[in-house]
């Protein structure tokens, strides 16, 4: 459509521009604190001492390991509860379906913030500050998961269930042998957008954790970035490089399915 | 093989408006038996009600002398062919052939022997380990057939299944289906629109229309005698025309247009009580009139030549009629030719309901054949 | 046609409207609850109550564990409107959306355009515009720290090149908002590119072949066949990214703590201060009331003039 001289520039251009920050993070975690204090952008010689800093001024590996439980358990969590939802929504006719369906759409509209405070006295009240249940269970039922699902759901030919009906078999059955098969594509999708909304939140983690023993990678590193920001930057790129690389993988390998499911998701 | 009973059925969704309504026949154990009518007209409701797919809002249903009404579809000793075949895409065609045999926990060497004997029935051994979307749409037709007949359930319930297929493949599997229903003893619940599949399919037909019955019958019955018009347009092909017109009890004669008229003989007159009727013949009962009386001379505005028959489509009053003419015929459009109609052809209506006051006397002109060696 | 009705059966006919029994006419029902209730309980205990709780509590001042302590009706909200502070922020709020949700599109969209190219290599670029889709707040915002940096980070090592005065982009209160925007649209890029991406790609190449048999330019195609098409896509993308504008929070956490002289004190920074800062938990709730309304807002006008223009298939 477009010259392929004119497109490839632009191309070029514009990933410089959009990766730069992050490459140029790349090369502070490399440089010793004295070559990152004269400005430079490319490292002179490369040390991987700010690595080794990272991992012993705070504990990075607890927290990859707590963001790796949480942002499992709310993936395997939000998808049983979706799909469920999602499920009954479409291959199960009961009173009121439309009216129980508004309702779970409109939580839609209700941002998260506005309910923070609440959310968090409620969690403080249960006891689950600094527990893995405080950091999961909010986030289970998630209405934008359901209406997702319940989209690529209702491609499913309702002869399919007819089908099984004939042969006897139970809705639950039907559920998890013919539905969750079927729809695995998206079920993917949407467990990829999850383990990565919740990989990187932020604000939610900041409040419920006041010690290391649940605390999340992403508080992690602002507590490194508050440590060491008189002195060592070297250190705190170090910890940023560390932190995004899970979700960067994640991202590439699942961009293209990604970028379908929640398309499909988003305007049918 | 079982006996399947309706007994006065009806179906409405709203409780005002029944989309059925009195449904009364009894479907012997090993029968044929095709539900047949435009689409809308209830057919596919009435059979997913048999299957127990939709609620019977009214009547009672038998399946093997039981009262089924209450019974899930697994409970019912049916198997179900469905129009998209509801092929279970993430599995192999074996796995989809077992899939029922699996839910009702029929051991695992019962469940192989019978998988490889109906493929092998059907010629699908060479597809077991594929999935539905590498197969043809013939072959994704077989494999849901196949998984009807490895139910081994005594009743099988078919909706509209070649409806997907080319017409050579259609004819084709038409017969099929027909050998496999009779060497299983299977009894048979066929819907289809089409009116060709009613006719060299079924031991018995029943026409729905608009929710009621129109007619049961098998095959020849219903074409020879259909019980209103609706039938006689329906079943037949090119259809049956039709045409308004008036019967004059005092001449006796039946008029089409201002100066056509036959004459009634006098045993029908007392059977035709209305002026306004409805006459109708089929297309192979129009003659080219060579001794005969003329009654029209008609242009001709289209024909089709079939090889072995010629159709040659005329315009009567406002209406478009065809006649059906054996063997190779050289016609050209705009030609005017002189046409007859016997009055023993011709199918009289009741305008109002339609009803059949007269039937073309069938033996007149088909003899029912008989090979008797 | 005669049918012929056993003896049998006949006894049963009269006017049979099947009675089912209680427990299967309401097995749906009750299947229904059973697989919904999850989902019901989970949104009832963190969506329907603590969203009546912020109104209740925004009706009172509360003690120091959150407990209300004394009902003070719409003071709270008297409060905030006269409150200089909350001006600010609701002021800085707005501009925030105004910086960020037009520019963050109209990028994004001139990203999604050239990257839907079929061109060698193209995959690796898509792969790269959409990368910061997988940064969180927390690491872009430490980075963008750095970059904005006022002596040794790298947008005044660049500027120094040009000879433009280095500038204190987040501690110059007429700055620091841009700067906060400008690592907004950065991060937006990727999910918003990836989702423009889809969209473009849902479009029928057959309408474009057409148009250049009739000699459509690149600019009449753009306006008459991919705007169009695209407004779906659009529509739902610009919903999006209005509604986590009106939700940001880490960037400011962590670039500029609100500052300078509040200039930065976005709503969803106010609350979190106002509540977990000074323990004001009645004021803090009714922020959240308003941050509510500016969502709902959003939201129906989004769907009363959105719509109408969206071309849907």
């Amino acid at each position: 459509m477009i010259n392929k001289w004119v497109v490839y520039p632009l191309l070029m251009i514009c990933s410089i521009c959009l990766i730069f920050p992050i490459c140029y993070a790349f090369f502070i975690s490399l440089m010793d604190g004295g070559e990152i204090l004269q400005g430079q952008i490319l490292p002179k010689s490369v040390t991987y001492q700010n690595y080794i800093d990272a991992f012993k001024s705070v504990p990075l590996l607890q927290y990859l390991w707590n963001s790796f439980i949480v942002s499992t358990s709310v993936t395997i969590g939000m998808l049983v509860v979706s799909s469920l939802a999602a499920f009954t929504f479409v291959f199960i006719p009961f009173h009121g379906r439309n009216v129980v369906f508004f309702i779970f759409i409109s939580t839609m509209m209700i941002p998260w913030e506005a309910t923070m405070i609440p959310n968090f006295l409620t969690i403080q009240k249960l006891g689950w500050i600094n527990s893995y249940e405080g950091l999961t269970i909010p986030f289970f039922a998630l209405a934008f998961g359901t209406f997702l699902l319940r989209q690529h759901f209702k491609i499913i030919p309702l002869e399919l269930y007819e089908a099984s009906q004939v042969a006897g078999l139970s809705q639950f059955k039907f559920f998890y042998k013919i539905v969750l098969p079927v729809s695995k594509t998206s079920l993917v999708t949407l467990g990829a957008y999850g383990f990565l909304t919740t990989w990187n939140m932020y604000l939610w983690p900041l409040l419920v954790t006041s010690n290391d023993s649940v605390r999340t990678v992403q508080i992690g590193i602002k507590q490194l970035q508050t440590q060491e920001i008189a002195t060592e930057w070297g250190v705190v790129m170090a910890g940023v490089i560390i932190v995004i690389i899970p979700a960067l993988l994640l991202l590439f390998l699942g961009q293209k399915q990604l970028q379908k499911g929640l398309t499909q998701g988003s305007i049918k | 093989m079982k006996k399947v009973e309706l007994v006065q059925i009806s179906k409405s969704y709203n409780h005002h408006t029944n989309v059925l309504e009195n449904i009364n026949v009894s479907i012997e154990p090993g029968e044929f038996f095709v539900l047949v009518g435009p689409s809308g007209c209830g057919k596919s409701t009435l059979l997913r009600m048999i299957a127990g797919l939709e609620d019977i809002s009214q009547g009672k249903l038998f399946i093997g002398g039981h009262h089924a009404n209450l019974l899930r579809p697994s409970q019912r000793g049916i198997s179900f062919v469905f129009q998209n075949y509801a092929l279970y895409p993430h599995l192999t065609v074996a796995e989809n052939i077992v899939f029922g045999l699996q839910a009702q926990k029929v051991p695992k060497n019962e469940r192989n022997k019978r998988c490889i004997e109906v493929a092998d029935m059907l010629g699908l051994i060479p597809f077991l380990k594929r999935k539905p979307r590498e197969l043809s749409g013939g072959q994704r037709q077989r494999v849901a057939l196949a998984r009807s007949i490895v139910s081994q359930a005594p009743i099988c319930l078919m909706d509209e299944p070649l409806s997907n297929l080319d017409a050579k493949l259609r004819s084709h599997m038409r017969s099929e289906i027909k050998q496999i229903q009779r060497r299983l003893g299977l009894t048979m619940i066929y819907v289809t629109h089409d009116q060709v599949e009613a006719m060299t399919m079924g031991d018995r037909i029943m026409v729905l229309n608009e929710g009621k019955i129109q007619q049961i019958g098998d095959p020849l019955q219903i074409y020879n005698h259909p019980a209103n018009a609706f039938v006689a347009q329906f079943i037949g092909s090119p259809p049956m025309n039709l045409i308004p017109a008036t019967f004059n009890k005092q001449k006796q004669t039946i008029q089409i247009e201002y100066h056509h008229e036959i004459l009634v003989p006098l045993h029908d007159v007392r059977n035709i009580s209305n002026e306004d009727i409805i006459v109708g013949i089929r297309p192979e009962d129009i003659h080219l009139a060579r001794n005969e009386p003329i009654h029209f001379q008609i242009e001709v505005v289209n024909v089709e030549v079939l090889g072995t028959e010629t159709i040659i489509s005329f315009k009567i009053k406002d209406q478009q009629w065809s006649m059906k003419w054996n063997g190779q015929w050289r016609i050209a459009i705009g030609d005017r030719i002189p046409i007859s109609l016997d009055y023993q052809v011709l199918s009289i209506f009741d305008s109002k309901t339609g009803t059949a006051l007269k039937n073309a006397k069938a033996d007149t002109h088909y003899k029912i054949n008989e090979v008797n060696l | 046609m005669k049918v012929v009705v056993d003896e049998e059966h006949k006894g049963q006919i009269p006017a049979t409207i099947n009675k089912l029994s209680f427990l299967s006419r309401t097995l749906n029902n009750r299947t229904a609850l059973l697989y919904l209730l999850p989902s019901i309980v989970l949104f009832s205990v963190f969506v329907f109550y603590p969203m009546f709780k912020t109104v209740y509590l925004s009706f009172f001042l509360t003690d120091l564990q959150g407990r209300p302590a004394e009902f003070v009706g719409l003071e709270n909200f008297q409060y905030l409107i006269q409150s200089e502070s909350f001006h600010k922020s609701i002021k800085a709020t707005l501009l925030f959306v105004l910086y960020t949700v037009p520019i963050s599109i109209v990028t994004a969209l001139f990203l999604a355009i050239i990257a839907n190219e079929k061109l060698k290599g193209i995959g690796v670029f898509r792969t790269l515009f959409s990368s910061t889709m997988g940064m969180s707040v927390a690491a872009s915002s430490v980075i963008w720290l750095f970059l904005f940096h006022p002596s040794i980070g790298a947008i005044n090592r660049l500027l120094s090149i040009f000879n433009i005065q280095a500038i204190e982009w987040l501690v110059d209160p007429s700055w620091a908002l841009i700067s906060i925007s400008i690592t907004t649209i950065w991060m937006n890029t990727g999910f918003t590119f990836l989702i423009l991406l889809g969209g473009l790609q849902n479009i029928d190449e057959n309408l474009y072949e057409s148009a250049s048999i009739d000699g459509a330019s690149f600019w009449y195609k753009m306006r008459r066949i991919t705007i169009p098409m695209l407004s779906p896509t659009l529509f739902f993308i610009i919903t999006i990214t209005l509604i986590n504008a009106f939700q940001t929070f880490g960037q400011v956490d962590i670039l500029t703590k609100g500052g300078p002289a509040e200039s930065t004190n976005l709503i969803v920074y106010s609350i979190y201060r106002e509540a977990f800062i000074n323990y004001q938990f009645g004021t803090a709730s009714a922020q959240a009331i308003v941050l509510f309304f500016f969502i709902l807002i959003v939201t129906i006008l989004q769907f009363k003039f959105g719509e109408k223009r969206v071309f849907y298939q």
